[in-house]
């Protein structure tokens, strides 16, 4: 995020001290629902290709917070459904002239793409199995909310890592900031040449046991059809987290939406140990220090000081 | 076989420069004196800077004609060949419709004697619609003039339907040019499976999704005692598997890219739509085993798959865009610049597998410096630097891997059939 026109793509464009800004911005920004004037007279546009509770909400919610003017597009429904190219959507949005365009896709490289054909800001949402950031420094927010550090944390991800964007940023994120990764799941979802990001693979659900966080990714059907797995019920009886997976003291993070019973039984969802709710709310706050870095620049710890608009 | 270009002239001039000609064991300065479109003269000339040499062959090209004439037409695809030193071609069926019936082969055949500046052969499908399930009229088509059989762009996915093409079409003597590819190994994929693809989330296109056909393919070949051709071959394994069954003397002959001989799957970084080809750009161990095979003569032949595209079906994400880059006009100078200079390759090498290795594998007349043959012949300057823009190509696309890179080497001049077609 060096450049003159920055943007957020990737994890991997970030240093640490990227990282740490934001997070230390997200910080400033938690506890409070006032509204602040960090972007008044500013607009978002988040352009929706996929579908999304979490992220599409928290993004409208964060620009809501800080003043700007926003509006959402979702692609069903829009003219991408009569087939307009994501250039040609680009330029179309582009010409209202916002100051960020969010963007979620499902073909990787989609929100770099964004940017060659906008004068926007570019935030990426997901882009299809590639990265996720905001996701991934939410996720570090909620681990260093609940452990009180970074540095050291040894984070176990289970499950489909191959057709994972979350896992892909978080692995990257955790590097940066001197955290531990281990991938488990089966064979055919760890992808060969994983361990390139720098993080240990397994197979063994086992592995697990020497982690604080043990994140869950979701198991998607579709994933039987090409015979990745035999069955969800294979799955869940071997690598299903379960309470007796767990020992007294690990957090259970996921990025939603849990299948119940099958990555992640219902104990485990609705115990104390599961952050899954606190990543939500962690969503919001790191998408204002987002949101607030590009467009506000990035000042660190100044945007506490910003008067309160209103109190919502 | 018919090899179609415009009827016109025959030109007369006169040649000068180094004349390298590794088929032949010439490598001296002379003179080469056309006249009528024949070499009538090879005499002693002093030192030159230019490269003079047989024209080039390319066994992979795409045309896009019938269908894609957005994307290329028998005109510009043959004027890019021109500019790029070749003095025959070989053009892919892959079009709609396929090129799977005499009367599109004749079409084809007829609209070459009025557009394609370069001689131009026209390769037909092995199955109808190049579906996998029925062989064409392969008798037929190879009496309209078809230069060899091929489903390119997809895999013969029926080993069974590969045998019997094989052994059908076997009193044509035509070769089978084989694309190999298992689908159900390469399906989903878009990048090589390795660090790069795990790293970005591409789906992975493995090496054995190309090894495990070759090895059939072989397999098949030498049952049947077939002649058959590897298409764009990329992986160690497949060179592997060509080298085992050569050493038990089956007819195979194989081609590789330039861009899989310059590139490995670290480009695929840039998530450029201009990386994205069929098979992948592989990996370091790959491109040293091509480069290998290429020195040794297991792979015989240099071919472009010259695929052009539309600029608006390449200007998106990686995954939606279509595979495949041009590669006509810079196949010389991009292996001049990244392996003659650099000392991986000799040029005479380079120019053998470029001509005489490719017009072997397929029949083709041999480009060669001999009085009183049709000349065909490339004057080369291997000094002019030149970079490579999108506006500077006859090719009605600009795909191309290159774009933005300079080069050193260029084809100044191209002599086909007894034509000047360039310079």
């Amino acid at each position: 995020m060096s450049e003159a026109r920055r943007h957020l793509l990737a994890i991997a464009d970030l240093e640490r001290a990227d990282v740490q800004r934001l997070l230390d911005a997200a910080r400033a920004f938690d506890g409070s629902t006032a509204k602040l004037p960090l972007l008044r007279g500013s607009s978002v546009v988040n352009l929706f290709y996929e579908s999304s509770t979490r992220t599409l909400a928290s993004f409208e919610l964060a620009a809501k917070r800080l003043s700007a003017d926003t509006t959402s597009v979702r692609a069903a429904g829009s003219s991408v459904d009569k087939g307009e190219s994501l250039k040609d959507t680009i330029l179309t949005l582009s010409a209202y002239d916002p100051d960020v365009i969010v963007v979620r896709h499902p073909s990787i490289g989609a929100a770099q793409l964004v940017t060659s054909w906008t004068g926007a800001q570019v935030v990426n949402a997901g882009d299809g199995k590639h990265e996720h950031p905001t996701q991934a420094l939410l996720d570090l927010y909620a681990i260093e909310s609940a452990l009180g550090r970074l540095d050291g944390v040894h984070v176990a991800i289970v499950g489909d890592v191959l057709h994972s964007r979350v896992a892909r940023s978080l692995v990257r994120a955790l590097g940066l900031v001197g955290a531990r990764a281990t991938l488990v799941g089966p064979p055919t979802l760890l992808p060969t040449g994983i361990e390139a990001l720098g993080c240990e693979v397994s197979t063994d659900i086992g592995a697990i046991a020497d982690a604080e966080v043990v994140y869950v990714l979701r198991m998607q059907r579709e994933r039987m059809v090409d015979a990745f797995v035999p069955s969800l019920r294979e799955y869940a009886a071997v690598w299903g987290i379960t309470p007796e997976r767990l020992r007294p003291g690990q957090f259970v993070m996921h990025p939603g939406p849990m299948n119940r019973g099958v990555e992640v039984d219902a104990r485990v969802a609705d115990s104390d140990a599961a952050l899954v709710v606190d990543q939500v709310r962690a969503g919001l706050v790191v998408r204002m220090a987002v949101l607030a870095d590009l467009v506000a620049g990035p000042a660190t710890g100044e945007h506490a000081l910003a008067e309160p608009l209103e109190v919502a | 076989m018919t090899l179609m270009s415009r009827n016109g002239r025959s030109d007369s001039l006169v040649l000068e420069g180094r004349l390298v000609a590794p088929a032949q064991g010439i490598d001296e300065c002379l003179r080469v004196t056309v006249a009528d479109g024949l070499i009538a003269a090879i005499e002693p000339a002093p030192a030159s800077e230019l490269v003079v040499t047989p024209a080039f062959v390319d066994p992979h090209v795409h045309l896009r004609t019938p269908g894609r004439e957005d994307e290329e037409t028998l005109r510009s695809g043959t004027e890019a060949a021109a500019a790029g030193g070749y003095c025959a071609i070989l053009a892919m069926p892959n079009t709609n419709p396929v090129v799977d019936s005499a009367s599109v082969l004749r079409g084809l055949v007829a609209l070459a004697r009025e557009e394609a500046v370069v001689p131009t052969g026209f390769m037909a499908a092995i199955s109808k619609g190049q579906e996998g399930d029925e062989l064409t009229e392969m008798v037929e088509l190879a009496g309209a003039g078809a230069a060899a059989f091929t489903d390119d762009g997809r895999p013969v996915a029926s080993a069974a339907l590969l045998r019997h093409a094989l052994r059908y079409s076997g009193p044509t003597g035509l070769p089978l040019a084989l694309h190999c590819e298992e689908p159900s190994l390469s399906r989903g994929g878009h990048a090589h499976e390795g660090a790069v693809s795990a790293e970005l989330g591409l789906g992975p296109y493995p090496s054995a999704a190309e090894s495990v056909m070759v090895e059939r393919d072989l397999a098949l070949a030498a049952l049947e005692e077939r002649r058959v051709h590897l298409m764009h071959v990329s992986a160690a394994e497949s060179v592997a598997a060509l080298d085992r069954a050569l050493a038990r003397d089956v007819a195979a002959t194989a081609e590789v890219t330039p861009h899989h001989l310059v590139l490995t799957d670290e480009a695929v970084r840039t998530l450029d739509a201009n990386v994205k080809m069929n098979p992948p750009l592989r990996a370091e161990r790959d491109r040293e085993a091509l480069r290998d095979a290429l020195r040794r003569g297991a792979i015989s032949c240099i071919a472009t798959d010259h695929a052009p595209h539309a600029r608006h079906e390449k200007e998106v994400p990686f995954e939606e865009a279509p595979f495949g880059v041009t590669g006509l006009e810079t196949a010389f100078a991009s292996l001049h610049t990244h392996l003659v200079l650099p000392g991986q390759l000799g040029l005479e090498t380079l120019l053998e597998r470029m001509s005489a290795g490719p017009a072997r594998a397929f029949g083709l007349p041999e480009p060669r410096v001999e009085i009183g043959v049709r000349a065909n012949l490339a004057v080369l300057d291997l000094r002019a630097e030149w970079e490579v823009t999108a506006e500077g190509f006859r090719s009605r696309s600009a795909n191309s891997w290159l774009l933005g890179r300079r080069l050193t080497g260029r084809v100044v001049q191209t002599v086909a059939d007894g034509r000047v077609v360039h310079g």
